[in-house]
């Protein structure tokens, strides 16, 4: 992992800097979230600290993913879609007017559960971002491509046929082709919203490794269903859980804390397995 | 065994399927092989290069092989930019049950049920005569393209909408704008359906006969500008085998021309749609 540069290379200048120390290098403060008429997600107080995995639990339909869409603002896209409160990234307002969104979502990458790589070859998938981000020089967005799949280990899987169709890739490696794409844009922070539910066994396990090496240069949050997942790679661990419709924080803290000396008993019944 | 082909214990049933679809293929042998036989020996270079002469009983076709494509361009040309703009709009920035769309669908589905000659009236009133440009080729291609664009409008459409909402969403995660997606991935995933309203538009641009006879007129010679009128070879068809005794051996040789254009623009179109998929459209 040593050819990915330390996180301070990264900081762009576009995003207006910090006003007052932030608790964490994202957090939210009082959001909620509504569908049309219907809340998903109630009041949620989260900080996420840098440099962390921080991982979202709970049962489905608590809005987890709701929540990490809003971190990069992907909510934009969904028609209805309105949240109130604050999300704040190095301590500004992620919806300031000023915030260039395409820059936003360049710093704060996102994996999805189901892998999607774009239709086309495997170079094209890591290089055409690049491109649409202003990196026009070949030379670096091959440096890049190579940098990237090693750093995902997919290099020696793909080296020799990196001008096929990335459709043509297993599953796992699918998965790791779109880490790999969210890396080569140098982010700070990476949202996955359960990259190994749609992988079997042996490429969750892959993944899952990944996962917990990257820790080193990138913040990471990643919603999973997996609590023996949460337990063996995140820091940070907060759990919904949905009460009346809306997804609620019920805990937050250490992932050691919170697995064995969870303070709700909720949690407690939730992570001995009694419910949800 | 193949599982989808029918038992042989079928019966009746299975009699009727395969006595249909042997009709179908009889029919359309049959029209091949008709227009074959009576059309191949008149087709000659000199055929396809020199102007028709006698109304088109001797000579050959090249004026009105020059002004079917001149016609057929000015429709593509015309129809493709504001097909792609309008099913742009349909799909991706009108929600689907909103009235704005539905009233627009609603409209196009009517239009695109409308007989050719009113198109031809309209084409007649509206290009010839209200905008003043008479009988030419660009009147003709002109009125084409709108008889085309409702089936181009809806394929592309579809086509567009038919693209997984997870590619929209893991192109705005990776802070693409809106213009990139659409061009890299949008579009080229619209591709077959693009391909397929090509087809079927530009097959029924370059078979079309009653809406041109009131826009780009008869004139069979050679045109000098697009402000000419144009004969189409359609209408040469129509012409020589209705108006013209004797004229039914070049109407012969004339729709075999026709139906060889189509299998080229067919092969063509399909050759560079598929191109396009595979390395998206660089623009």
């Amino acid at each position: 992992m040593s050819t990915v540069p330390p996180l301070t290379d990264f900081v762009s200048t576009k995003i207006a800097p910090a006003k007052k120390q932030p608790v964490g290098l994202i957090e939210t403060k009082n959001l909620s979230l509504f569908y049309g008429l219907k809340q998903v997600l109630q009041s949620v107080c989260l900080p996420i600290e840098a440099g962390k995995i921080t991982a979202i639990v709970g049962p489905s339909g608590c809005g987890k993913t709701s929540l990490i869409s809003t971190l990069n603002r992907l909510t934009d896209l969904i028609p209805d879609c309105r949240i109130s409160g604050r999300v704040l990234f190095e301590g500004s307002d992620i919806h300031a007017p000023e915030v260039d969104v395409i820059q936003l979502r360049r710093r704060i990458g996102m994996i999805f559960q189901n892998p999607a790589p774009f239709p086309f070859s495997i170079k094209k998938n890591i290089c055409f971002p690049l491109r649409e981000h202003g990196i026009k020089d070949r030379k670096e967005q091959t440096e890049r491509l190579e940098t990237v799949l090693r750093d995902v280990g997919l290099w020696d899987e793909v080296k020799d046929r990196l001008t096929q169709n990335a459709l043509t890739l297993s599953g796992g490696q699918q998965q790791r082709l779109c880490i790999a794409r969210a890396l080569a844009l140098k982010p700070q922070v990476l949202l996955m919203d359960e990259p190994c539910a749609a992988l079997d066994p042996l490429s969750s396990a892959v993944v899952e490794d990944l996962i917990a090496a990257l820790k080193e240069h990138y913040t990471i949050v990643i919603v999973t269903h997996n609590l023996a997942q949460a337990k063996r790679i995140s820091d940070a661990t907060a759990f919904f859980w949905s009460q009346n419709g809306m997804g609620r924080l019920i805990e937050q803290g250490g992932t050691k804390q919170v697995f064995e000396a969870p303070q709700n008993a909720l949690t407690a019944a939730y992570i001995s397995g009694v419910r949800g | 065994m193949n599982r989808l082909a029918p038992a042989k214990n079928e019966g009746f049933a299975g009699f009727v399927l395969w006595s249909v679809a042997a009709f179908i293929v009889a029919v359309f042998a049959w029209l091949m092989a008709d227009i074959l036989i009576h059309g191949a020996a008149q087709i000659s270079w000199d055929f396809l290069s020199t102007a028709p002469e006698k109304a088109g009983r001797r000579g050959g076709i090249l004026p009105i092989l020059v002004s079917t494509l001149l016609i057929m361009g000015v429709c593509l040309l015309a129809a493709l930019p504001i097909a792609l703009g309008t099913a742009i709009l349909l799909a991706e920035f009108t929600p689907e049950k909103s009235a704005f769309g539905r009233m627009v669908r609603r409209a196009l589905d009517v239009l695109a049920g409308v007989p050719s000659i009113v198109f031809g009236l309209f084409g007649n009133a509206f290009f010839s005569v209200y905008l003043g440009l008479g009988f030419s080729i660009l009147s003709g291609g002109l009125t084409l393209a709108c008889m085309i664009l409702p089936l181009l409008i809806r394929t592309l459409e579809a086509g567009l909408r038919a693209n997984p909402a997870r590619d929209r969403l893991a192109a705005a995660a990776l802070g693409l704008s809106y213009g990139a997606s659409l061009r890299h991935i949008l579009l080229p995933g619209a591709a077959p359906a693009l391909l397929a309203g090509l087809l079927l538009g530009g097959g029924r641009a370059i078979a079309e006969t009653a809406a041109l006879v009131y826009t780009s007129g008869y004139v069979d010679r050679m045109p000098g500008s697009l402000l000419d009128s144009g004969r189409a070879l359609s209408v040469h068809i129509f012409d020589l085998s209705m108006n013209v005794p004797g004229g039914d051996q070049n109407a012969y040789a004339s729709a075999l021309v026709l139906i060889v254009l189509l299998f080229i623009v067919n092969v063509t179109t399909a050759g560079i749609v598929s191109r396009w998929r595979k390395t998206g459209l660089a623009i």
